[in-house]
C-alpha cells in the first residue's frame, strides 16, 4: 500500500502545485519538507529533495510532491503566495536543512534559537552536538516590517512581550504585540522553546524505540499519536493488525481524544478567568489516567501500541471501568455547560471574538476541531475512515462562525460523540490475538524465546536490529485529537529509519495564529489562543 | 495603682516562646508560593497536583502565580531547551530569596531520552537545584514527596544567613 511520489523537476515545481491547487481541487498544503540522501543507498542524484504534501478538498485523497534540489544552490521557489501554510513549512526546511526558498517574505529560522549555526537535520550534523544560546532575540526583524506595512511609526505604538513564560502561553510561545491602546495592531509569534529534537532522534533508534518519542508530540493524547506512527509503519509495510486491536486502538484512542479535548477546555475555562470548571473537568480526566495507568502502565506517556497491535490486552473489568469514565465525564460535561452555557459574561467574551474563516484555515493547513468551528465537516474518521470508523453511528461536530464559542462547543460536543464510539467498541469488541503473529515484527512469546533457538534469534534480531521496513518513502495520517496527525516516513531497508517527519495539526494553526489576533482585544487573545489548543511537543516537536 | 498579684499577670496559654528563626520557618514552609515553570508533559501532569484529587493545597502551597517576583519555589516541569535557557536563568535571578528549586522530571534532571543537539542535559548546568523528581512524568505522589523535602529544608534555615552556600558557589554555563 504505497501512496505515489510524483518527481517534478525544480524549475516545475511551483508551476505543478499551482496548477494542482487551482485546477485540480488540492487547496490544503499539508506539509513541506526535505529528505538527506546522504549516505542513503543506491542514491547518486542531487543530495537533497524537497517533499511537498497536499490535500484535496473532500480530505479523501493525498498527493505527494517531490523535487530534486540543485546542489549548487539549494534554491527553490517560494509557494508561500499560493498557501499560508507555506510561509511556516518553509521557514522549517530552511531552519533544519538549509534550504533557500526565493521570494519567501521572511525566510528565518523558526525552531532553533537565532545563534544556532549549521542546519541540524543534515545527515553530517552531528546529533549531540548543542549551542548555547545566551540571549534571546528582539523579533523587531519582523515586527518593524509589519508595522510599515500598516502605516505605524515604532513610536506610536507599545511593544508588549506575551511570553514565554506567561500563564496564558503555557510557557512556550513568545508573542510579540504592537499594542494601540487595548487594541492588537501587528503580531509576530516566535516559538522553538520546546524543540527537542524528536526528528533527529527518530534517525538514531530503531523504529519500535521511536513509540515513546511520539508519546511526548501531543502529550495530553499520547496513545493517539502512538496510533498514528505505528498505523503509518503497518501501512508501509502492508501489515494487517488484528481486529481486537484495530477496536481496542478505536476505545483507547477515543478516551485519549476526550481527555485532550478536556485539557483544553478547561485551560480555556482558567484563562476566562473560571477556575471550577477545572476541578469539574478534572476530575473524570483523573479517573481516566487510572484506567490508563492500569492498562498501560504510565498515566500520561503511555507507548501503548506496538508496532503490529498492541502491548497489553485489556485487564478484567475494563469496560466497566470505562463505562464509569464515561459517566463521570458526562456529568462533568453538563456542570461545566451549566456554568457557562447561557452565561452573559461568557458568551460576551468568546461570540465572535477570534474569528476563522473557513478559507483561511484552509489555506493556513488548519484541520481537526479548530477547521471544523469554521463550518467545514472534514474529519478523517469519517473521510478517511480506518479501524472501522464508518461503522460507527457518530455525528461530526461543526459549528458556524469559527469563533472562540464554537471552538470550544464543538470539543464538548466531539466529547459526548467519542463517548458514544467508544459505548459502541466496546460492545463489539471481538476476541483473539492483540498483535499480529507475522515475527518480522512483533516479537515472539516468551515461552518460545525461552524455550527455542529460533524464537530467541527472532527476539534478539528485532531487539537489537529493529523491525526492516521496505525501502520507499510514504505518508498516512490520522485524526488525532487537533486534527490530522501525519508521519512521512523515509526507509532505506534497515531498522532504522532514514527519516520521520512529523506533520503536526498545531504547527500550522499556530503559524495563522499571529494573523487571527490582528485587530482583536489583547484579553481576546489571550482565550483565542487557549481555544485553539497549542500543544508545546507537537508543535516544536 | 495597686499592683496586680503575679498570678493575675500571666496571660494563659495566649504566648508562645519560641525562636524567631523557627517561627519563620514554620510560616515559610507551610506557605510555599511555586512559579510553575512549566514547559511540556510534566507541566500536564503537575495539572493533576493542582487539581482536586491530588489537591496541593493540603500542603498550603496552592498559590501557583506565574509571577517570579511573589514566589519562593521554582518548579522546572519539563524539558529546557538552549532556546529556553536564559529565559530560565533569568526568571531564577527575579525571584527573591530564600528560594527553592524542584527539578520534575527526567529531563529537566538529564535532559532524559533527548540527548540531542537542542536539550540542555539538566537544569543543574544553568541554575542551582535542590531536590529532583525521577519519572517521566512523575506520579503527583512523588511530586508531593519533594514538597515535603523542601519544607523539611526550609525548617533548617536560619533568617541571618543571607544567602545560602551552595547558591553562592554556583556558576552555570549562562554565568559570565
Amino acid at each position: 500500500m504505497h501512496n505515489k511520489v510524483y518527481e517534478v523537476s525544480h524549475e516545475k515545481v511551483r508551476e505543478t502545485i499551482l496548477n494542482l491547487k487551482e485546477n485540480e481541487d488540492f487547496t490544503l498544503l499539508l506539509d513541506v519538507t526535505a529528505t538527506d540522501y546522504l549516505n542513503y543507498p543506491g542514491h547518486k542524484a542531487e543530495r537533497f529533495a524537497v517533499v511537498y504534501i497536499l490535500r484535496d478538498s473532500t480530505f479523501k485523497n493525498e498527493v505527494i510532491i517531490k523535487t530534486m534540489v540543485d546542489d549548487e544552490t539549494l534554491t527553490l521557489l517560494t509557494i508561500s503566495d499560493i498557501y499560508y501554510a507555506a510561509n511556516w513549512g518553509e521557514r522549517e526546511v530552511f531552519d533544519q536543512y538549509g534550504i533557500i526558498f526565493e521570494g519567501h517574505p521572511n525566510l528565518k529560522r523558526v525552531l532553533n534559537h537565532h545563534q544556532f549555526v549549521g542546519h541540524p537535520l543534515r545527515k553530517d550534523y552531528v546529533i549531540t552536538d548543542g549551542q548555547i544560546c545566551t540571549e534571546t532575540e528582539d523579533l523587531m526583524d519582523e515586527m518593524r516590517p509589519l508595522l510599515k506595512q500598516k502605516g505605524y511609526e515604532e513610536d506610536e505604538v507599545m511593544l508588549l512581550n506575551v511570553g514565554p513564560s506567561h500563564p496564558a502561553t503555557h510557557g512556550t510561545i513568545r508573542n510579540l504585540l504592537a499594542m494601540e491602546g487595548e487594541s492588537i495592531v501587528a503580531a509576530t509569534t516566535e516559538i522553538g522553546y520546546l524543540h527537542r529534537g524528536f526528528e533527529k532522534a527518530c534517525e538514531t533508534h530503531t523504529y519500535s524505540q521511536i513509540i515513546p518519542y511520539t508519546d511526548r508530540l501531543n502529550y495530553c493524547s499520547a496513545i493517539l499519536n502512538n496510533i498514528g506512527y505505528c498505523k503509518s509503519i503497518e501501512d508501509m509495510m502492508d501489515i494487517e493488525i488484528p481486529e481486537r486491536a484495530k477496536f481496542i486502538r478505536v476505545i483507547v484512542g477515543e478516551l485519549s481524544r476526550i481527555m485532550d479535548h478536556a485539557v483544553c477546555n478547561a485551560a480555556n475555562c482558567v484563562d476566562l478567568g473560571g477556575l471550577t470548571n477545572f476541578w469539574y473537568i478534572f476530575n473524570p480526566r483523573d479517573e481516566a489516567y487510572e484506567v490508563l495507568s492500569k492498562l498501560t502502565g504510565a498515566r500520561l506517556t503511555n507507548s501503548y501500541t506496538r508496532i503490529g497491535g498492541l502491548s497489553y490486552d485489556l485487564y478484567d473489568g475494563f469496560a466497566e471501568e470505562v463505562e464509569s469514565v464515561l459517566r463521570s465525564t458526562e456529568k462533568s460535561i453538563d456542570d461545566a455547560l451549566s456554568l457557562i452555557a447561557r452565561n452573559k459574561i461568557f458568551l460576551d467574551r468568546t461570540q465572535d471574538v477570534g474569528i476563522i474563516t473557513e478559507e483561511f484555515a484552509i489555506s493556513a493547513g488548519i484541520t481537526g476541531p479548530n477547521l471544523r468551528s469554521t463550518g467545514s465537516p472534514r474529519d478523517m474518521r469519517q473521510d478517511k475512515p480506518y479501524y472501522h470508523y464508518d461503522s460507527f453511528d457518530f455525528d461530526v461536530v461543526v459549528g458556524s462562525h469559527g469563533d472562540v464559542y464554537d471552538r470550544m462547543m464543538v470539543r464538548f460536543e466531539e466529547m459526548i460523540q467519542s463517548i458514544r464510539i467508544i459505548r459502541q467498541a466496546i460492545k463489539q469488541i471481538p476476541d483473539g490475538s492483540i498483535i499480529t503473529d507475522n515475527r518480522a515484527v512483533a516479537l515472539p512469546p516468551k515461552d518460545q524465546v525461552y524455550g527455542s533457538i529460533e524464537g530467541m534469534m527472532n527476539q534478539f534480531k528485532l531487539v537489537f536490529e529493529g523491525v526492516k521496513v521496505p525501502k520507499g518513502e510514504y505518508y498516512s495520517s490520522t485524526e488525532a485529537a487537533n486534527g490530522e496527525l501525519g508521519f512521512y516516513v523515509v526507509s532505506d531497508g534497515s531498522g532504522t529509519p532514514h527519516k520521520v517527519k512529523c506533520r503536526p495539526p498545531c504547527y500550522y494553526a499556530l503559524g495563522a495564529y499571529s494573523k487571527i489576533i490582528e485587530n482583536t482585544m489583547l484579553a481576546d487573545a489571550v482565550v483565542t489562543m487557549a481555544s485553539m489548543n497549542f500543544i508545546a511537543g507537537e508543535f516544536d516537536r | 495603682m495597686e499592683l496586680k498579684k503575679e498570678e493575675d499577670l500571666s496571660l494563659g496559654d495566649s504566648v508562645l516562646v519560641t525562636k524567631l528563626d523557627t517561627a519563620v520557618n514554620w510560616a515559610r514552609s507551610y506557605s510555599m508560593w511555586p512559579m510553575v515553570f512549566g514547559t511540556a508533559c510534566c507541566g500536564i501532569e503537575f495539572m493533576s497536583v493542582a487539581a482536586s484529587k491530588h489537591d496541593i493545597s493540603r500542603f498550603g502551597a496552592e498559590v501557583v502565580r506565574f509571577s517570579p517576583r511573589q514566589a519562593d519555589l521554582l518548579v522546572v516541569a519539563g524539558t529546557i531547551s538552549y532556546k529556553q535557557a536564559p529565559i530560565l536563568k533569568k526568571i531564577y535571578d527575579q525571584m527573591p530569596e530564600p528560594k527553592w528549586v524542584i527539578s520534575m522530571g527526567a529531563c529537566a534532571c538529564s535532559g532524559g531520552f533527548y540527548d540531542n543537539y537542542t536539550t540542555v542535559q539538566g537544569i543543574d548546568q544553568i541554575i542551582p537545584v535542590d531536590e529532583y523528581i525521577a519519572g517521566c512524568p512523575p506520579r503527583p505522589e512523588a511530586f508531593f514527596d519533594s514538597l515535603i523535602r523542601i519544607q523539611e529544608k526550609s525548617n533548617r534555615e536560619s533568617i541571618l544567613e543571607k544567602d545560602r552556600q551552595h547558591d553562592r558557589d554556583f556558576k552555570g554555563f549562562l554565568d559570565a
